[in-house]
């Protein structure tokens, strides 16, 4: 059954992803407009030579600034997860 | 047909994930379909802003003008590090819950504790 | 768990390389491929080398979690108030106030390509240092987090 229910899902999948990507051609962005203002205005405007890592910290700062937190509250989840427990607290691990 | 090579291995990746995770009972497997799947979407990511004969938008000693797409490379980087944040956080979840139950089996940790 | 003699002076033998090399990405993150990031995760790979070449109980010594974190929360705080002098002297958040300002990492670029200077880009090396000791810090302490978990567990 789980099986059955899996298969049929991963079928779909397959066939939405296979049409979708029939319609794409390779080489051939369907819309630049925006790269070619960053490629044109990115080394006068912020005066680096690496487009990328223009966008990244001046045109898309706060994307970063968002990772940035993202990375830090993962850090916060992963030393909560591996706290030190005090032995008159509730549950053991069995 | 075969040019469209990337976008076809990016739906491949992303369909082996999605499978990965609704089959495995293995909570590490789960988390390695989720993985497969960001790979997925990188490629997919990288593969849409190319063009044809471009190179990296970068231009310390370029040799010609025409570059791919610079704003989905900084998202892919994007994806790649919050990937690594999300991957990390919940591969430490499961060393806690096979640390509590005995086993990183999804069915067996299905049932509720008090 | 401790590796043999070998390995453990062939890595740290290979930690300073490790280090110069990420450090030199992420400072020429403005005009290479690379940036905080991937040199971040560079210096990682260094520090994730030390520790598994030797015994958790003797690099925990060495190497804190305290002091991984509180470079993370530094690169953090170095990022926001970096953003914030732009709020405060460029006009907007994020406003990159130093570029084509002739002072530090102030040279003009011109439109096309060129051999490259160290000293232009205005606030985004600053960035890239900070998210660079932030990412170095963050999948650091990871690693650090999760071979405390094992040996817990083991021990």
């Amino acid at each position: 059954m789980r099986l059955l229910v899996t298969g049929a899902v991963v079928l779909v999948l397959c066939a939405g992803m296979l049409a979708a990507s029939v319609g794409l051609e390779y080489g051939v962005p369907a819309f630049s407009d925006m790269d070619d203002y960053f490629i044109q205005h990115g080394q006068e405007q912020t005066g680096g030579n690496n487009i990328v890592t223009d966008i990244v910290f001046d045109f898309r700062g706060f994307d970063t600034l968002g990772e940035a937190t993202v990375l830090f509250t993962a850090v916060l989840g992963i030393g909560l997860a591996f706290r030190k427990r005090k032995e008159d607290e509730e549950y053991d691990y069995e | 047909m075969l040019y469209d090579l990337p976008f076809l291995a990016a739906a491949l990746l992303m369909v082996i994930g999605i499978a990965t995770m609704l089959l495995r009972r293995n909570l590490i497997k789960v988390v390695m379909g989720l993985s497969l799947v960001e790979a997925g979407v990188n490629l997919l990511l990288v593969a849409l802003g190319y063009r044809g004969g471009g190179i990296a938008p970068i231009f310390t000693n370029a040799p010609q003008d025409l570059m791919v797409l610079p704003t989905v490379q900084a998202m892919t980087l994007t994806n790649i590090v919050i990937g690594i944040a999300t991957t990390a956080l919940m591969l430490s979840f499961v060393m806690v819950i096979y640390r509590r139950y005995g086993t990183a089996d999804a069915d067996a940790v299905r049932r509720l504790r008090g | 768990m401790t590796m043999s003699k070998i390995v453990r002076t062939a890595a740290g033998w290979l930690f300073p390389f490790i280090l110069v090399f990420g450090f030199y990405i992420v400072m020429h993150g403005h005009l290479t491929p690379g940036g905080g990031f991937q040199g971040g995760a560079v210096i990682a790979t260094g520090f994730v080398l030390l520790i598994v070449a030797g015994s958790y109980g003797d690099i925990s010594r060495r190497i804190t979690k305290a002091s991984l974190s509180g470079g993370e929360t530094l690169g953090l705080l170095l990022f926001i108030v970096t953003a914030i002098t732009g709020l405060a002297l460029g006009g907007t958040f994020f406003a990159n106030w130093l570029a084509d300002g002739g002072l530090i990492f102030g040279n003009p670029v011109l439109f096309g390509a060129n051999p490259g200077d160290l000293n232009t880009a205005g606030v985004i090396p600053i960035m890239n240092l900070a998210v660079g000791v932030e990412v170095l810090g963050a999948l650091s302490v990871i690693v650090l987090y999760m071979l405390s978990g094992i040996a817990e567990e083991g021990a």
